[in-house]
């Protein structure tokens, strides 16, 4: 069991409300995952630059001068913004990759998080409540967000088991559900040149559908493939730079709500999860078919 | 009438209040308020009483109901109605899986859609519901009714055993052994009472529907296959 909350915003207006409407959101899933909880938030892109969203386990050690390090390091203007375990690194859209690469050298012990123009994922283990206190999640604003508690089942409970899982630029993945063919599917991904920090069958899925995107598939296409690809349960919701998706299994055991209304997409584990949502009284409330792909983008 | 506000007052003070209502009562209507998809609303009750809840419920809403009558002026969660003995469960919305699980008696109403394994292994139960079904409903049902006045999903009727299944619209596919027989005045005398009791007797005629059941081969123990075993 786990639980997944999404919002993707119409109304602009909703903007500044989006990190306290997921917050609420994710702590009311904390009865089907208290283990972990993350968030991945979409805020407006600067033109020009980029965020790397870092992960340490000793910030103490590894967030101090990171920005001046590696400002020197590719020659260019870093800017940091620490908050708990997470760092991000606002560094030029041109740069990214060589920020990556030097971080590695630099930090070798902090793990990327997320990279791209909007993307910033935050995961930690513990309360949902606790986890969203921790990184001030109710502040952050965007166009759209998706959230996760987890129960583990197939990995251990770390930082890095927590969802969600984010394998490309701006892209993320949670999941609700456990995958069986994840080993067979990670050995063809490695071999295709896909890397993995985990071996967490959610990781699975999110590179599969990375290497897609790579590969040009288009979301709806690459969402589509899970279902003759990846075997097991799951209910996933993927994000893109400016698009939400939603896909489950075909037998689709783990549940999901969605909602709409001409301000939001909102989507829930269970129908509870959204009743704080503005309108959701009016909002036109279904149950996703099986095997059906959905996917909004702006 | 009484008014109960489940936000403001908790879960488990609204079942132990419902609970306490035994045998003959003068409390025999209640409203449930601000429900807000919370789990297990008015669930176990057994007494002849009305319980209105306002608005959408969570998992298991008025799981193993007895004689009460339960209207749900909202969507339900997953199995809502699991293992009901008698009464009625009326849901004005859609409801999500297994709904009316392993019901043994009682009337199951659900006005919009009804996802997958609805009647999942029913024991009794009446179902009718006005929109379509999900896939994998009536899997091992063993003996009571599901009217459907819309579609059904793949593999209705899987491994089913002695319960009828009457679908008015089409039928993705029909699960191992389930198979369409002949529609006789009995049941078709049967589906009009039940439509009627469904509030559904302006929306259908009997006439519309096709019946499924139990072709009998799976389940039957067959002396020639005991090697088999």
């Amino acid at each position: 069991m786990c639980g997944i909350v999404g919002l993707f915003l119409k109304d602009a207006t909703l903007e500044p409300h989006l990190g306290a409407l997921l917050t609420d959101m994710l702590i009311t899933m904390t009865d089907r995952g208290p283990d972990s909880a993350g968030i991945a938030i979409y805020g407006r892109p600067t033109p020009g630059r980029a965020k790397l969203t870092v992960q340490s386990a000793r910030p103490d050690r590894d967030f101090p001068n990171l920005a001046d390090d590696l400002s020197r390091a590719i020659a260019a203007t870093v800017t940091a913004e620490i908050k708990d375990t997470h760092i991000v690194l606002d560094v030029p859209t041109d740069e990214i990759d060589a920020a990556r690469g030097a971080l590695r050298g630099l930090r070798p012990e902090a793990r990327v998080m997320s990279a791209g123009t909007g993307i910033e994922i935050y995961k930690e283990v513990g309360l949902p409540r606790d986890v969203a206190a921790r990184f001030d999640l109710a502040q952050m604003t965007g166009t759209h967000g998706i959230g996760h508690t987890r129960m583990a089942t197939e990995s251990a409970v770390t930082t890095l088991g927590a969802h969600p899982f984010s394998t490309g630029p701006d892209q993320c993945l949670v999941h609700n559900g456990s995958l069986s063919n994840h080993n067979t599917v990670r050995r063809t991904l490695r071999a295709a040149g896909m890397t993995f920090e985990t071996e967490n069958d959610t990781e699975v899925a999110a590179a599969f559908l990375s290497h897609k995107l790579h590969e040009g598939a288009a979301l709806g296409d690459a969402m589509a493939a899970t279902l003759t690809d990846l075997d097991g349960f799951f209910t996933f919701v993927v994000g893109t730079r400016n698009g939400f998706g939603v896909v489950r299994d075909p037998i689709a055991c783990k549940p999901a709500v969605m909602a709409e209304t001409d301000r939001y997409v909102a989507f829930g584990s269970e129908y509870r999860a959204m009743v704080g949502l503005p309108g959701i009284d009016a909002a036109r409330v279904w149950e996703p078919e099986p095997a059906t792909v959905y996917f909004w983008e702006r | 009438m009484q008014t109960f506000d489940l936000a403001a007052q908790g879960l488990r003070a609204l079942n132990a209040t419902l609970h306490g209502l035994r045998g003959q009562t003068n409390q025999t209507a209640w409203d449930v308020v601000n429900p807000r998809g919370a789990h297990s609303i008015a669930v176990g009750l057994d007494a002849p009483v009305d319980v209105t809840v306002h608005g959408s419920t969570g998992y298991y809403c008025a799981g193993m109901n007895k004689q009460a009558t339960v209207r749900i002026k909202g969507s339900a969660g997953p199995g809502v109605a699991e293992n009901m003995m008698s009464g009625s469960v009326i849901i004005d919305g859609d409801a999500s899986q297994y709904a009316g699980a392993t019901g043994n008696g009682g009337l199951l109403v659900i006005k919009g859609n009804a996802s997958s394994r609805c009647g999942i292994s029913m024991k009794g139960i009446e179902i009718v519901v006005h929109g379509n079904i999900g896939h994998m409903s009536a899997f091992m049902a063993q003996s009571g009714t599901l009217v459907v006045l819309g579609n059904a999903g793949e593999a209705l009727g899987d491994s089913l055993y002695e319960a009828r299944l009457f679908v008015r619209g089409a039928v993705k596919s029909l699960g191992a052994d389930c198979i369409e027989k002949e529609m006789r005045p009995e049941h078709l005398a049967l589906l009009a009472d039940l439509l009627a009791r469904g509030e559904a007797g302006d929306l259908a005629k009997p006439e519309e529907f096709r019946r499924y059941g139990s072709a009998r081969k799976l389940y039957t123990f067959n002396i020639d296959n005991a090697a088999s075993y």
